[in-house]
């Protein structure tokens, strides 16, 4: 039992802190009921996949800041290809959307590799370069998504509380991670983030490692970008503000920027968390420009506490 | 046997492998073979090219030139994974283990198989060892076992084995050596590197002599073998070449400005004593990894002692932060100049920056003063400015003047040289040895680490010896002759003539 607290104290924490924000938007709005489960699980979406990207390439020791730029890439080649397509059509546009993103993400990984430039310069450039990509083949928001997609995210699966855009998430991400971490590319990647050298003589190749994150990376961006066109119904060039926010889950979830540690699940939960946060303000009619700051705190404290429980065990 | 027999029957067989990085040339020709069920000792002093050699034995680099054979086959691993495959399985001295997996993880990572990986645990006599307990969380000695049974498990056919009993508990000790022995008898060869000849002549078949990165030397390991080692380590033409100016200086009267009694810190450093008085340049020789390096960090206060006392003219000083051993007038010159310098900013600023770092005046800096102290610095170390811009596009002899030209500006009691002239040119090296003669003449103290044994006899009064954590011998200019400096840093000198 011990064990297991150890192992995933953080995530339960989490776990703990959401059931808590929970209470608080019941007592605020007293009549937050399924369907603002809902809209905050399809709001909550795009967050997710960023997270979920970023947190691979962080584990990897390593950090994307492009995630957004490859969203907006996916987000409109999906919008573009699903204009008056019918489901062979856009079948066809999610598998050249997912395949864009694999390619995307391989690209940063492996002028990272080969050029040695450091992760954060190289994908800062791709940053841009990926946002001109998006407003070439997009000069405005439009384009569709095919509304069978849509559904997918909108209303509950069987059970009132059950929100489809959540069963979304929880099947995509699975289809990743799952087969991810009983792989030897799942420990190859948790190996090069926490020792590279050690890695490299345990016989892992690092660069090709390397490659694989960042792929992945594209991959959960592409399928973020892709949820963003099927929750709004039409194709946005520009970035959305997922970067940061990405980071910001990622870190508030356990995952240590340096690589080496880290899971799937807390990240996900912070998203919630953070999400949740900026509900229950905007509710309570906080100042926005408070809420920021809040959230903002939130996130050191929240980090800070952590080192130090750990601090503590170490000693103990 | 014909030469041909020969050749097919060794296991290993490496020849004339040669290495150059730029200019420097780490091996020249590097010779070694293994028969089956051999243990051979490679051994090397400090720079003879030994941790090359095995960098490329194990893949982790590319030979420039020579051959090596493993069972007759030529052997072409570009990385560690196809030395393994080859079958030479590496323990490092640290463990390739990765700190954010648990043991069961590390061994899927490597494709080691668990059941006889747990067994050779427990032979090694590690007990109720966790599979999925975290690799970070367990101590040091635990890990270098874990990495010896993952090597073992695998079944190689060449085991490399680096300083593998350092860091380890005697008892664990007497378990490693008796495994690999009876690993051999069963018809593995191994590869054994160590600095403890008690352990090589227990253990092992032969040894295998680098000098300036090439084998000058085979020997079968019998009675008083460690003296021809000795003497090919060092080679005939060393000893007698350089005369040294042994002006040997009585131990300078009155009390020591820095005392240093029973310090231990780190892994590494368990027990070292000296005594180091003003206007004395005292010597520090230790092969690598003896715990030099944590006595010096310790003494300029990057790291604290965890026992053992050091007084500062008669009172004792417990550094928190550099600052303080700074204050105490402690000043470091580390053995990687990059830690020691602004790359990017002027030979100026970097000579000025500890005038500065003093900070007891608040207030503006005092131009003028500074500019004095500073080409006044720059004119007695006949510091080439000609690229004074950055020091970063200064030569390496040039800026190892300017990490001691700012100490010469500033002024100091004692001053921390870590191997001060490692990869400098002879006319550079020369002066800065009459350079800290000339700060020890002004009433400096200086303690002097140097992996060059050579320069005890012309740069210091005398030299302590460290060996495996403890300070072994004390050593009087005069009779620092680079034999005698080896057999103390080997440990093969009894008399522990270190002060109670």
């Amino acid at each position: 039992m011990n064990r297991v607290l150890g192992k995933h104290g953080w995530t339960l924490g989490l776990l703990a802190l959401l059931v808590l924000l929970f209470g608080i938007t019941r007592i605020i709005q007293p009549n937050f009921g399924a369907s603002g489960l809902d809209s905050l699980s399809r709001a909550a979406l795009p967050f997710a996949f960023a997270t979920a990207a970023m947190v691979i390439v962080v584990i990897a020791g390593g950090i994307d800041l492009s995630v957004a730029s490859m969203m907006a890439v996916a987000g409109v080649t999906a919008a573009v290809l699903m204009e008056g397509a019918g489901t062979g059509g856009t079948l066809f546009a999610v598998a050249v959307v997912l395949v864009a993103g694999l390619a995307m993400g391989a690209l940063n990984g492996a002028l990272i590799v080969v050029t040695r430039v450091p992760d954060i310069v190289v994908t800062l450039a791709m940053l841009f370069v990926w946002e001109g990509v998006a407003l070439l083949i997009l000069k405005a928001p439009g384009g569709t998504a095919t509304p069978w997609l849509r559904e997918m995210i909108v209303g509950p699966l069987v059970f009132a509380w059950l929100p489809k855009s959540l069963v979304f998430l929880a099947v995509c991400l699975a289809a990743v991670w799952v087969p991810l971490k009983r792989s030897k590319l799942g420990l190859s990647i948790y190996a090069i983030g926490s020792d590279e050298l050690a890695a490299y003589r345990s016989g892992v190749s690092v660069g090709r490692t390397r490659i694989a994150a960042y792929a992945l990376c594209g991959l959960l961006s592409a399928i973020g970008g892709l949820t963003l066109t099927m929750s709004t119904g039409n194709g946005e060039p520009i970035p959305g503000p997922y970067l940061l926010a990405s980071v910001a889950a990622a870190v508030l979830g356990g995952a240590v920027l340096g690589g080496g540690r880290g899971a799937l699940l807390g990240p996900v939960i912070a998203v919630f968390v953070l999400r949740l946060v900026r509900m229950d303000l905007t509710l309570a009619s906080v100042d926005p420009n408070v809420t920021t700051i809040v959230e903002g705190t939130i996130m050191v404290a929240v980090v800070m506490l952590g080192g130090v429980l750990a601090m503590r065990r170490r000693r103990a | 046997m014909t030469g041909q027999e020969a050749a097919t029957s060794l296991l290993l067989d490496a020849r004339g492998v040669s290495k150059r990085f730029g200019a420097v040339v780490a091996l020249r020709d590097a010779s070694l073979t293994l028969r089956k069920g051999e243990i051979v000792a490679l051994m090397g002093a400090n720079g003879a090219g030994k941790s090359t050699f095995v960098k490329i034995l194990t893949g982790a680099l590319q030979r420039d030139g020579g051959t090596i054979r493993i069972r007759g086959q030529e052997s072409s691993a570009r990385s560690p994974a196809g030395a393994r495959a080859a079958g030479l399985v590496p323990v490092y001295q640290e463990p390739s283990l990765i700190p954010d997996l648990d043991v069961a993880d590390n061994l899927r990572l490597g494709g080691t198989p668990v059941d006889p990986f747990r067994h050779w645990v427990a032979e090694l006599g590690i007990k109720d060892l966790r599979l999925d307990a975290m690799i970070g969380q367990l101590p040091l000695a635990t890990l270098r076992i874990l990495d010896l049974a993952r090597a073992l498990a695998s079944k190689p056919d060449v085991l490399l084995l680096d300083e593998m009993t350092a860091a380890l508990p005697t008892d664990l000790v007497e378990r490693v050596l008796k495994t690999v022995r009876a690993e051999a008898d069963n018809g593995r060869s191994v590869i054994y590197i160590s600095h403890r000849f008690s352990e090589i002549s227990e253990l092992c078949d032969r040894a295998s002599i680098l000098r300036d990165g090439a084998t000058v030397g085979d020997l079968p390991i019998e009675d008083r073998v460690e003296d021809k080692v000795v003497e090919l380590m060092l080679g005939a033409s060393l000893g007698s070449g350089e005369a040294p100016a042994a002006q040997a200086r009585p131990v300078p009267e009155g009390p020591p400005s820095l005392r240093v009694r029973s310090l231990a810190a780190g892994r590494k450093l368990t027990d070292v004593s000296f005594d180091l008085h003003r206007g004395e340049v005292l010597g520090v020789v230790a092969l690598e990894g003896q715990g030099q390096d944590e006595l010096f960090d310790v003494l300029a206060g990057l790291d604290r002692p965890e026992s053992g006392e050091i007084e500062v003219n008669g009172s004792r000083a417990l550094f928190r932060h550099p600052a303080d051993a700074i204050a105490a007038g402690h000043v470091l010159v580390p053995g990687d100049r990059a830690h020691g310098l602004l790359m990017e900013r002027s030979v100026r600023e970097n000579i000025a920056l500890p005038l500065v770092a003093r900070a007891r005046k608040w207030g503006a800096i005092r131009m003028k003063d500074e500019a004095r102290r500073v080409s006044g610095a720059i004119e007695r170390l006949q510091i080439d400015t000609r690229a004074q811009g950055e020091v970063q596009r200064l030569s390496g002899g040039n800026q190892q003047k300017v990490t001691i030209a700012r100490w010469v500006a500033k002024g100091v009691e004692t001053l921390l040289l870590f191997d001060p002239t490692r990869g400098i040119d002879v006319r550079t090296k020369r002066q800065i040895y009459l350079l800290v003669r000339e700060l020890a003449g002004q009433g400096a103290s200086v303690l002097y680490y140097t992996s060059e044994l050579g320069e005890v006899a012309m740069a210091c009064d005398r030299a302590v010896v460290i060996f495996n954590g403890r300070s072994v011998d004390t050593i009087e200019a005069a009779d620092a002759s680079e034999e005698n400096l080896l057999r103390a840093a080997y440990g093969l000198t009894e008399t522990a003539d270190v002060p109670a």
